[in-house]
């Protein structure tokens, strides 16, 4: 013993703690197995590596993969993640503390998820959010739910089709097991009756296109149902909020504020409310209050919605969340401010139409949403064998054109690709046969 | 730690900014927004520089307690030592600039991340395969309970919606269950702390599903009737669920597939060292034994593929362990509890005394110092003074089969040094208790905040700035 680096008992200590307990060897502490259970081999797994080898081995895997230029979105954007975040994130104290419990040595993380609530509240227009969700869609199913549980025994919800599939998928399985009914349609106010508990529809549908809402609040408020919004956060600075909107909930993923693509993971979903809905709402929430002396404190508040008090009836089974991915959007957002998001929205934009009509230039492509609005996402209908171009962009160095379920392919440009980039995927389309 | 009072908000001067973004290189095409699609409503987020983020964020952060700073004790939550080169590691541009949805072609080292973790984590449990979808416990609980009822209905079981929860379970299992669509129905435990066999056997029938487990359950005791159980449940037809947030001890020593389990999630953030992050990112992995294996991937519970990043790490951590040292992991976090225990049984009453795993349960002060004109000192009191001396607190009021539980898990990454000063302390704390119970009741004394009024917090909310 005293030879590995995580574990610091000398030979000395464990016999010293063996005697304090009072039995006669390591094993003797597990006396209370019976003996069949008892793993007495190695498991198949690898010897030891040092630090070293474990880093050379991650190396030679992280070879193993394609560094490419992404310009593909579908619920994942590569925007550009300044510096300071990743050097805030990864200080020990946020790192390596929990759910903040002790509020008195939790003043760093309660401090942040407050800051992270009000920041969703003023890109939605909300009153409230909770201090995170798994990611956007766990919370567009857990915003379902919520409308549900709202409902007065109205137990239909009513989804757009143009959401995301990795929101649709995860809705789909969520409704499932709940016993939810879920209709997905393309025309939800068209579905609208006495039993329809809420609706959730996309504001920038699964093409990249920015749909025209208005009208959709009044309608679903006179059946008397709840009106849910999936968005964008980033776009929010220049797109119309889920509040404007008329919307009772906002949902979404925090992904596009800040958090690299780590293939997909750990992103973070917000869910955010109208007042009235607060005590439904799942999550933990930090509130403001004050201290023994009078000053201003943070502490985890309302949980008697919660699993730890409330078991079966909690309005969620969420305990561990993404609180350390909150703390990375709220650095972002501090960055950025109105105008820094602002411009992030005005780049993209550039970028994807820029994009959008060199691609159209080139012949080889058909626009099928003419007139649409996008900010940073678009699809187009290759005219040509569309594995071909997928392969060709590849080859260059893209990922790029993914292909969507209507057999167009679909672009997404973030502020981290300039003319450059672009130009060059152009000419690889270009020179195709 | 130093009282530090700002928002971000409260930084915030116009003109003010923290970005670095290029030029624009096509203006013409920048954002025209119909009237009708555009934002109204001004946008109020800070204007600060990077150095006001800087400091702010440094100084949020110096209010905080992490594993990094100190013992942190916290029962069910396996706060091990979280180890630096996983973070190096997760944080690869190789690996973090991965979309998602990139062709699997282009992702090979990623894929076989996944793969090797998988099986990895079928050899210390004894479970097939993995699904690595669920980004925390409870998720992990949600989605193998899915998984529970494909596997009933795939045998046109339809009947089975009803699943079976011990009163000492973690909150999240009946939670989960609830979401999963299934009733609960709640098994009690004898005064040993174990499941009581004898009120199971009633409730088992044809509309059981199965049912949740943790073993070493909440109490931090070895079910040791797991095999009758198993055998019960599975004669009326229904599954056993493991719920592992408390794998820790079984490492190197027992593997939940060989007490009969069937389905399984692991906690990465605890068990396989990937820090807790505040609250989260965890994983929440879900493994399934053979005759549940076509069931795994059925219900998509997340996204895309799961906290990869958070993998990586838990990876990592297996590889520089490796089946020498994995062996020792268990067997010291057991040590430091018994350890503890032992200690300090003779100041604060231990309500079930026999052997422990990685974690126990005392169930307050043996003398509170209570008199006619004085209340005692409580386990919340004496969790506030434990954070004068520098401590985190354990986990405390759960599980709720005490009415003064706190919850004590060291782990194996603590040296006998800290344990024994953890000790010291919580002999000095229950000796205050006995003097003078009001300093422990007005305790802590020497944190960046006193005691916050929750009352208020909860009464009239404020939940934004």
């Amino acid at each position: 013993m005293g030879t590995f680096a995580y574990f610091p008992h000398t030979e000395e200590d464990i016999r010293a703690m063996l005697d304090r307990i009072g039995v006669a060897s390591l094993d003797g502490l597990y006396s209370d197995v019976p003996d069949d259970f008892l793993y007495k081999r190695d498991y198949d797994l690898p010897s030891a590596m040092s630090e070293q080898q474990v880093r050379d081995f991650f190396e030679s895997l992280g070879q193993k993969n394609t560094r490419l230029k992404v310009l593909v979105g579908q619920g994942a954007y590569d925007h550009y993640v300044p510096a300071v975040i990743p050097y805030i994130t990864s200080r020990s104290e946020f790192l390596t503390s929990y759910t903040p419990y002790q509020s008195e040595i939790s003043q760093g993380t309660l401090r942040y998820i407050f800051e992270w609530q009000s920041m969703i509240c003023r890109l939605t227009g909300m009153d409230v959010s909770n201090a995170s969700m798994y990611d956007g869609p766990t919370a567009a199913a857990e915003a379902l739910r919520m409308m549900v549980a709202c409902g007065r025994r109205r137990n239909k919800v009513i989804v757009s089709s143009f959401l995301l599939p990795c929101v649709l998928k995860v809705v789909r399985t969520y409704m499932k097991y709940a016993g939810i009914e879920l209709v997905v349609t393309d025309d939800v106010l068209s579905e609208l009756g006495p039993d329809v508990a809420g609706v959730l529809v996309p504001q920038i549908c699964k093409y990249g296109y920015v749909q025209d809402l208005t009208g959709f609040a009044d309608k679903i408020h006179h059946c008397g149902a709840l009106f849910a919004v999936y968005c964008d956060p980033s776009t929010l600075a220049v797109l119309e909020s889920p509040a404007e909107l008329g919307a009772d909930i906002a949902v979404g993923d925090g992904q596009s504020l800040g958090i690299p693509l780590n293939y997909g993971g750990p992103y973070v979903g917000f869910l955010s409310c109208r007042e009235a809905l607060m005590r439904k709402l799942p999550g933990r929430i930090v509130g403001q209050t004050l201290d023994a002396d009078g000053r201003r404190c943070f502490v985890l508040t309302l949980q008697a919605r919660e699993q730890h008090i409330r078991r079966e009836k909690a309005t969620s089974n969420i305990c561990s969340n993404e609180s350390l991915m909150a703390l990375w959007c709220t650095v972002y957002l501090s960055l950025m401010g109105p105008e820094g998001l602002r411009r992030v929205n005005e780049l993209s934009s550039e970028g994807a139409h820029y994009l959008h009509d060199a691609l159209l230039a080139t012949g080889k492509f058909e626009d099928t949403h003419p007139g649409k609005v996008f900010i940073n996402e678009f699809t187009l209908r290759p005219l040509r064998d569309a594995a071909a171009l997928q392969q060709a962009f590849l080859d260059g160095g893209f990922f790029a054109g993914l292909q969507v379920d209507s057999g167009e392919l679909a672009f997404c440009v973030t502020e981290k690709y300039g003319k450059d980039d672009l130009d060059a995927l152009v000419k690889i389309v270009e020179d195709l046969a | 730690m130093k009282y530090y009072d700002k928002l971000i908000f409260e930084l915030s001067r116009p003109g003010r900014s923290g970005y670095s973004l290029p030029a624009s290189f096509a203006p013409g095409k920048g954002i025209s927004l119909p009237e009708n699609l555009r934002r109204k409503s001004s946008l109020d987020l800070p204007q600060v520089s990077e150095v006001d983020v800087v400091r702010h964020y440094t100084n949020l952060s110096q209010m905080n307690f992490g594993v990094d700073t100190g013992f942190y004790p916290l029962g069910s939550c396996t706060m091990k030592y979280n180890p630096k080169i996983n973070e190096e590691i997760a944080s690869h541009p190789l690996f973090s600039g991965l979309h998602p949805l990139q062709p699997e072609e282009t992702v090979r080292g990623a894929r076989e991340v996944i793969d090797g973790l998988d099986k990895a984590l079928a050899a210390i449990t004894g479970f097939r395969h993995f699904t690595f979808l669920p980004c925390a416990g409870a998720h992990g609980e949600l989605t193998g309970l899915m998984i529970m009822r494909e596997y009933h209905m795939a045998r046109g079981d339809s009947a089975r919606t009803k699943v079976i929860v011990p009163d000492s379970a973690h909150g999240t299992n009946p939670a989960s269950a609830h979401v999963c669509g299934l009733e609960i129905v709640e098994v009690k435990s004898r005064p040993d702390g174990l499941v009581d066999v004898e009120d199971l056997k009633p409730l088992l029938g044809p509309d059981i599903a199965g049912i949740m487990m943790t073993n070493p359950n909440t109490l931090g005791l070895f079910e040791k009737d797991i095999k009758e159980i198993a055998s019960l449940v599975h004669g009326c037809g229904g599954l056993l669920y493991y719920d592992g947030a408390n794998m820790n001890p079984l490492l190197g020593k027992v593997r939940p597939g060989d007490m009969g389990f069937d389905i399984l999630h692991l906690n990465l953030h605890k068990t396989f060292s990937t820090p807790h992050g505040g609250g989260g990112p965890g994983s929440g992995p879900v493994g399934v034994a053979e005759s549940v294996l076509p069931y795994l991937h059925i219900p998509v519970t997340s996204g895309f593929h799961g906290n990869f990043a958070v993998m990586m790490r838990a990876y990592a951590y297996i590889l520089m362990l490796g089946k020498e040292n994995i062996r020792m992991a268990g067997p010291l976090a057991v040590l430091g509890a018994n350890y503890i225990k032992e200690s300090l049984k003779d100041v604060y009453k231990l309500p079930i005394g026999s052997v422990c795993k990685h974690e126990f349960v005392f169930d307050g002060l043996l003398n509170d110092g209570a008199r006619d004109d004085v209340p005692g000192a409580t386990t919340l009191d004496v969790a506030k003074r434990l954070l004068d001396y520098g401590f985190h607190a354990p986990t405390i009021y759960f599980p709720l089969l005490f009415h003064q539980a706190l919850m004590i898990e060291p782990t194996e990454t603590e040296s006998k040094e800290t344990l024994d000063a953890f000790i010291a302390v919580m002999r000095t704390i229950a000796s205050e208790a006995a003097e003078d119970p009001q300093l422990l009741r007005s305790a802590p004394h020497n944190t960046p905040i006193r005691r916050p009024d929750e009352t208020t917090a909860a009464r009239n909310p404020i939940v934004k700035a």
